[in-house]
């Protein structure tokens, strides 16, 4: 009891970098995620790190760069409008190799949208988010003990694997409270040979670049990167099963959604509906392998998304579409609500589609 | 509590400034006839006061508020009847102000006209469970910050010290010397201690100036 704390998501992922040793933020303010920032602008300069507002969401991405060519842990934050404006600087990283940590606390698009919550940037975090062959490492924190878990996480798999992680919360992680315990168990930082930290005269220039005009090496950077992706995929992936094995409808969903499609699973269960739930805790790599395995024994799927249905295409591709998929949505900043989805799950039940 | 004209609910964010000023609203509504709240949260556009005006009407409780909360349009803006605060002084006010010195320059606009007035309580919710305000310290100095943005001291605490869902009676007891001593250290009195409706009846007896609060409900339950 003593040990936990009271925290907003958005605290606890300031909170967390920090215990994961990253002492440099850049960002713009936005909503709904501005208390990450808030809280490193408070947190900072008292530890002797940088908080610094940018001028604009691009060139908070290209300090992210930089620090991160230094070979430290960095990070930036944002919503959904403000990590469009990040795409450039997203490739760039991943072009350059460069690990850093990068959280999207979504709200309600397309355009300038609204500022509630909402999951419509799934496409954008898990094909890449700019342009070029390239993947994040995606992680989708459904309470705020696990928004300061992945924090860590996402620090230590970015420095592991040389790639940028993204934590992909919504309006209502990032701005719900509850209670935290800030006990991590850290991994040691790897050695990062490849840094630009001054030769010393002792070695060769180390020079991070995502430029390269001969095709040949370029696409051997990409065949390289792909190798070290599969790796990825096979070590990685995260997901939490929910009354999965006896299964006849399985329910897929991430974050707020999750916590939403849980309650709806308990009602379902007391009708006496064999419902489960695969909540992906990675969005890339996506756990294909229990959707694999329910597909076996369930008769539908159903995919609760606060968008217009985009992880619903992953759940078909992992499923090979043997089974039927429906979709149970809000959008726009709206949630489903536990009732929508035992109403779905009632209405797949009883032998209709949605 | 007995209630001055004006009673402003300060502190920093996310130590349950709203809930305690809409159950404060109720409760003064019980007493007194001509009862308003205002949310003068120009900070924080999620969780808000406006999130209960359905309750304020059904209840016959003024509610003065942004027409811009809870739309999509994200600019802080005050209502337009902000004087009424001041000018009508038959009505007994409760101000929801937004959370910490940014929150509190609001007040500023309308300082003089309150203090000149001098019937207003001004309370500091307080929470050790948040990480920035988890000793009397790091609390002083929020307290400082927004009595020097919005130009008025404060009179008294109200510790609310809790952990959300885990928050039991021990929580609540084990907060009492931390509040003790942020009063001693400011000379303000404690005004209240406040607890969920089922936590404080546990506690009674066992705290002085207990105040139950009835919580907004959540979408889910785990």
């Amino acid at each position: 009891m003593a040990d936990k704390v009271l925290m907003k998501g958005n605290e606890a992922i300031a909170e967390a970098a920090i215990h994961a040793g990253c002492r440099h933020y850049f960002g713009y303010p936005i909503t709904p995620q501005t208390e990450v920032a808030a809280y490193m602008a408070k947190v900072m300069p008292k530890i002797g790190g940088t908080f610094l507002q940018a001028e604009s969401e691009i060139a908070a991405i290209n300090m992210v760069y930089g620090v991160a060519s230094c070979g430290l842990r960095v990070m930036t934050s944002s919503s959904s409008p403000g990590i469009s404006l990040k795409g450039e600087g997203l490739s760039y990283l991943a072009g350059s190799d460069l690990p850093a940590l990068v959280v999207n606390v979504q709200r309600g698009g397309p355009g300038l949208g609204g500022i509630q919550p909402s999951q419509s940037d799934y496409f954008q975090a898990t094909r890449g988010g700019g342009h070029g062959d390239y993947h994040m490492i995606v992680l989708a924190p459904s309470s705020v003990q696990e928004m300061a878990e992945l924090t860590v996480k996402g620090f230590e798999l970015a420095d592991k694997y040389r790639m940028t992680a993204m934590i992909l919360a919504d309006g209502t992680m990032g701005q719900m409270m509850e209670p935290v315990s800030l006990d991590f168990e850290l991994e040691p930082v790897p050695e990062k040979p490849w840094a630009t930290t001054g030769t010393k005269m002792a070695r060769e220039h180390n020079i991070v670049n995502s430029l390269y005009l001969k095709p040949d090496e370029l696409e051997k950077g990409n065949f390289d990167r792909y190798e070290r992706y599969k790796i990825v995929e096979a070590n990685e992936t995260r997901y939490e099963e929910y009354l999965t094995n006896d299964a006849d409808i399985v329910i897929a969903a991430f974050g707020i959604a999750a916590r939403v499609s849980r309650n709806a699973v308990n009602e379902a269960r007391r009708l006496g509906i064999k419902v489960g739930m695969i909540r992906p805790i990675t969005l890339w790599p996506f756990p294909k392998a229990p959707f694999e395995k329910a597909a076996e024994h369930a008769k539908a799927f159903i995919s609760v998304e606060l968008s217009m249905g985009q992880m619903i295409e992953d759940v078909e591709l992992a499923t090979k579409c043997r089974v039927p998929v429906s979709l149970c949505n809000r959008a726009g900043g709206m949630i489903p609500s536990p009732a929508q989805v035992l109403d779905c799950i009632k209405k797949i039940a009883n032998g209709g589609n949605n | 509590m007995d209630y001055k004209r004006i009673t402003i609910i300060c502190g920093h964010y996310g130590t349950g400034k709203t809930n305690i000023a809409v159950n404060m609203a109720f409760d003064l509504k019980n007493k007194f006839e001509k009862t308003a709240i205002a949310d003068l949260d120009i900070v924080n556009p999620y969780f808000r006061t406006k999130d209960s005006e359905t309750e304020f009407i059904k209840r016959g409780i003024r509610f003065i508020c942004s027409e811009y909360a809870n739309s999509n349009l994200d600019i802080p803006a005050l209502p337009q009847d902000i004087y009424s605060i001041t000018d009508e002084r038959d009505t007994k006010f409760i101000l929801d102000i937004g959370g910490d010195d940014r929150g509190a320059y609001v007040l500023g606009r309308i300082a003089p006209a309150i203090k000149a007035e001098g019937d207003y309580e001004m309370l500091m919710v307080v929470n050790k469970y948040r990480p920035l305000t988890k000793d009397a310290e790091s609390t002083i100095e929020v307290m400082s910050e927004i009595e020097s943005a919005c130009a008025i001291r404060f009179t008294g605490i109200v510790n609310n010290s809790n952990l959300g869902v885990e928050t039991t009676p021990g929580v609540v007891l084990d907060s009492l010397g931390y509040a003790d001593e942020i009063s001693k250290l400011t000379g303000l009195p404690v005004v209240l201690t406040t607890a969920e409706r089922e936590i404080a009846e546990s506690l009674a007896g066992k705290v002085d100036r207990l105040f139950p609060l009835d919580l907004q409900k959540k979408i889910f339950d785990n």
